[in-house]
């Protein structure tokens, strides 16, 4: 029924995953891991887990982008490979 | 090195696709799970346990032990960050002070015998970080609304989507956000590490102890029903209660392990500036 919604947001899933293990500059891919936990989020609630969906919103896309954040400001921004 | 990677993380992810093969469809009713288990959740939860919210139920009450122990694991992680990261060595490069009557920044290379903050003299952090007015007001603003809300959610855990674990980490984040938008000392002095420390035990013994009240109470590890025998309420209702309980140790252990967790990430361990 909402398959073109979900067909978007597993797109957008796919591209933030692959773009957070390519970009090399390491801010850039907590943020855009932050973006992919988010719509995991979108997809958890389309298929109903809203209590999954919670946690993913406040754990995935909201406290382990700022510990990405903080890791990366107290070591380095550029990755070696 | 790259292309061996690049192979087995390959072959590991076809032959995890290979295997959803024989998964059962999604939804679909004939599966085992929606055999056995499932239907007795969804039709006598509610009757059993008092609880609206099924996923509620089964996870604090059906499946409890297992909860339990992810707090643990949640615990267990803040444990290792401490003990991995935390320095009481004394850090190397400086104290700097403000003297706010007249601006004139000073710079200790030892550790002096200025206290951390008096009327004349303010501690500053050594990297420069910019100081917004309007980040600071509107987060001063939000913080108090979140927090309500994170106990919002922990006490409608049994209603509406929620629960304890959901609900420390949206506590956790207060405190973060306070870390960030003030500065990460002010963080500490309302919220000191020793205090983080005991209330991350003391949520995870709060969910192990009520289980154990109910086996002294006569019942097994996590049967709430038996806790009727103390509290004023029906054997039905008092399942919700049990589960409101657990839910509460559960915050409380997580919202300390997020700050716990988050500072020592952001200081490296020295617990004096950061992020």
């Amino acid at each position: 029924m909402h398959w073109q919604i979900d067909l978007f947001i597993l797109t957008l899933v796919i591209v933030t995953a692959v773009g957070a293990i390519s970009v090399r500059d390491l801010l850039s891919t907590a943020i855009l891991f932050g973006a992919y936990s988010f719509m995991m989020c979108l997809l958890w609630a389309i298929m109903g887990a809203v209590d999954v969906a919670f946690t993913e919103a406040s754990v995935g896309a909201g406290v382990s982008t700022v510990f990405f954040v903080a890791a990366v400001f107290r070591t380095t921004r550029r990755t070696k490979d | 090195m790259k292309y061996l990677g690049l192979f087995v993380v390959i072959l590991c992810g076809g032959l995890l696709l290979w295997a959803t093969q024989d998964f059962p469809a999604w939804g679909d009713p004939h599966s085992p799970a929606s055999t056995h288990l499932s239907p007795h959740y969804i039709t006598e939860a509610v009757h059993e346990t008092d609880v609206p919210n099924l996923v509620t139920a089964v996870l604090a009450d059906y499946r409890s032990y297992d909860t339990m122990f992810e707090t643990v694991v949640i615990f267990c992680a803040g444990l290792a960050c401490f003990l991995l990261l935390r320095s009481y060595e004394p850090q190397k490069r400086g104290w700097y002070y403000r003297h706010i009557p007249t601006g004139v920044l000073i710079h200790f290379k030892e550790p002096s015998r200025i206290p951390r903050s008096t009327s004349e003299f303010e501690l500053v952090d050594t990297q420069w970080v910019p100081y917004d007015f309007i980040i600071k007001t509107i987060c001063r603003i939000l913080i108090p609304f979140i927090q309500l809300f994170a106990l919002y959610v922990v006490a409608h855990g049994d209603f509406s989507p929620g629960g304890g674990f959901q609900g420390g980490v949206i506590f956790g984040a207060s405190i973060i956000l306070l870390a960030i938008s003030f500065n990460l000392r002010t963080a500490i002095t309302r919220v000191q590490e020793k205090a983080l420390g005991i209330l991350a035990v003391i949520g995870v013994l709060f969910y192990a102890g009520i289980g154990v009240w109910c086996m002294l109470l006569g019942g097994n590890f996590f049967d709430y029903s038996k806790l009727a025998a103390v509290l004023p309420v029906d054997p039905v209702h008092v399942r919700a209660l049990g589960m409101l309980g657990v839910e509460i140790g559960v915050g409380i252990a997580v919202m300390a392990v997020m700050a716990i967790i988050y500072v020592n990430i952001a200081s490296a361990g020295m617990h004096d500036e950061g992020l």
